[in-house]
């Protein structure tokens, strides 16, 4: 039994009259940070939603840990655009969320749900409700919730897009340090090119009517990536190389 | 102190109007039968309720209809909306007939309630219940179907099952839908309370205030349409209380600033 994280095979997806994605074909290794990188609106979204189980694919094969996707799985964590935390429920309780809140969860969930509160940098805000959180702090609770049950396949779908520049550099600063914590498979949409290239051992851009795999390139940057990160010639060439790309496509 | 001072304004306009009516009625006035001075609808208030006490069992009973109706339209108008809303069939099958009925003046089915619930407390709450049931019936619906898709992606996506997703999602999402329309459906409540009662009955506010009209009381009637008053009153302002204390959230932006 193959344990790859995560493949597919020849995966498309069609609404009514709209191809969005055809023949889809890449694996995830454990411990590979993959982003997805494309234009918006372009289906990277909804190529995460396939791979989470929220949408049934229209062709092809999509397996984690070996086994066919049908349905949300509990050992797969995603977080969203929007923050999507529960207004009425403190933040403790919506990290909580996966196991079914504070009363349904064991001691030891209670435990790990503060232990990432305190992992991505809130160890006070665990009876605070999302309206007294900054869009930052938001976030922070989302990946905690993402990481409450050690998830094996991390699905992040343009996570930070909605944050300013400066905490969008922040947060993903905070994603390297969880993901550094314990590397696993991860899938990371978005459509910035510096955030890509800095978070990723490997980017696919996913571009055109409908979407493919156009580019699958490694990044050869050591960890941990630091701000100085960005200053280094690979980065830089790298992020160029791949504006090129997005120009040849767009034209 | 700031709060007796915002009292103030009103209070200036009460005693305007009081100057104005007693000015108008009295002995030299406008005659009583028509409309009486606010020191006679006081005296009928006093010994309504004080000295002979006599009004009390009509507040009473207005009040159990009340109360009683709203309580069984609201849970009603909750349970059938929360079906509607989950339920495709069910909703082919009868949300065109909800509409319909909504549209319908539900004071109009009054008569056939009595004919058919008697003319005791039942009939009272029957028309109380559905006329409170329908305005927080589609509040429900609109609530529950207005509830944010990727907040239901989200718990999905964690493996929650579609009655946790109604339940700690869905309904609360509605609450304040819910909220309003119980905010609405309470001074209907009283409205179908009273109208049964003038239709047909032998006790209530609105029987008291239906035979003080035969007898030209007017200062009885003042008396009873003032205590109906108070009531609803204070029915909105404690369903106003609640709001706020169970939709805590509403009106709080989810992400005052965005820095980290």
């Amino acid at each position: 039994m193959s344990a790859v994280p995560l493949s597919l095979s020849g995966v498309g997806f069609a609404y009514p009259g709209r191809e969005v994605l055809r023949d889809l074909s890449f694996t995830v290794a454990d411990g590979e940070f993959v982003a997805v990188l494309g234009p918006s609106g372009g289906g990277k979204s909804t190529l995460l939603r396939l791979v989470a189980g929220l949408l049934p694919r229209s062709a092809g094969d999509i397996l984690v840990k070996g086994e066919p996707v049908r349905r949300p799985r509990q050992d797969v964590g995603m977080v969203f655009q929007k923050a999507t935390l529960l207004p009425w429920r403190t933040a403790l309780d919506n990290v909580l969320l996966p196991a079914g809140f504070r009363r349904g969860a064991s001691a030891a969930e209670l435990e790990r749900a503060q232990a990432l509160l305190k992992a991505v940098g809130l160890p006070d805000a665990a009876g605070l409700y999302p309206s007294q959180l900054s869009g930052g702090m938001a976030q922070r609770v989302g990946l905690a919730r993402m990481l409450l049950h050690d998830p094996d396949l991390l699905l992040l779908d343009e996570p930070f897009a909605a944050l300013d520049a400066m905490s969008r550099e922040r947060m993903a600063l905070v994603l390297q340090e969880l993901w550094l914590a314990r590397p696993r498979a991860a899938l990371f949409v978005t459509h910035s090119i510096p955030e890509a290239v800095f978070l990723a051992d490997r980017i696919l851009v996913l571009a055109g009517r409908p979407a493919r795999v156009l580019l699958d390139w490694k990044v050869e940057l050591p960890r941990p990536r630091r701000p100085e990160t960005m200053a280094d010639p690979l980065f830089n060439e790298l992020a160029l190389a791949l504006r090129h790309e997005f120009d040849k496509v767009a034209a | 102190m700031k709060r007796a001072l915002a009292l103030l304004p009103p209070l200036l306009t009460l005693a305007l109007i009081l100057g104005i009516w007693a000015a108008f009625t009295g002995p030299t006035g406008l005659p009583s039968y028509l409309l009486p001075s606010p020191s006679l609808v006081g005296a009928a208030l006093w010994s309504g309720l004080v000295t002979e006490g006599t009004d009390w069992p009509h507040l009473a009973f207005t009040l159990t209809a009340t109360l009683v109706g709203y309580v069984i339209g609201s849970i009603g108008a909750v349970l059938v909306g929360a079906l509607v809303a989950e339920s495709r069939l069910f909703e082919r099958f009868v949300y065109p007939y909800i509409i319909a009925i909504q549209a319908m003046p539900k004071v109009a089915l009054a008569p056939l309630i009595l004919v058919w619930f008697g003319f005791g407390l039942a009939s009272k709450v029957v028309l109380v219940a559905l006329i409170c049931f329908f305005p927080l019936l589609v509040n429900t619906i609109t609530g529950i179907r207005g509830a944010d898709r990727e907040m239901i992606e989200m718990a999905r996506s964690f493996s929650r099952s579609g009655w946790f997703v109604f339940v700690h999602v869905k309904l609360p999402a509605a609450a304040p839908a819910i909220m309003a329309g119980l905010q609405i459906g309470i001074v209907l409540a009283l409205i179908g309370a009273v109208v049964g009662e003038f239709v047909s009955s032998d006790r209530g506010v609105g029987y008291v205030i239906g035979s003080a009209t035969v007898n030209m009381n007017v200062a009885v009637m003042f008396a009873g349409v003032l205590e109906l008053a108070a009531a609803g009153m204070a029915g909105s302002t404690l369903v106003r209380w609640l709001h706020r204390r169970i939709v805590f959230w509403e009106g709080r932006p989810s992400h005052p600033s965005a820095e980290s």
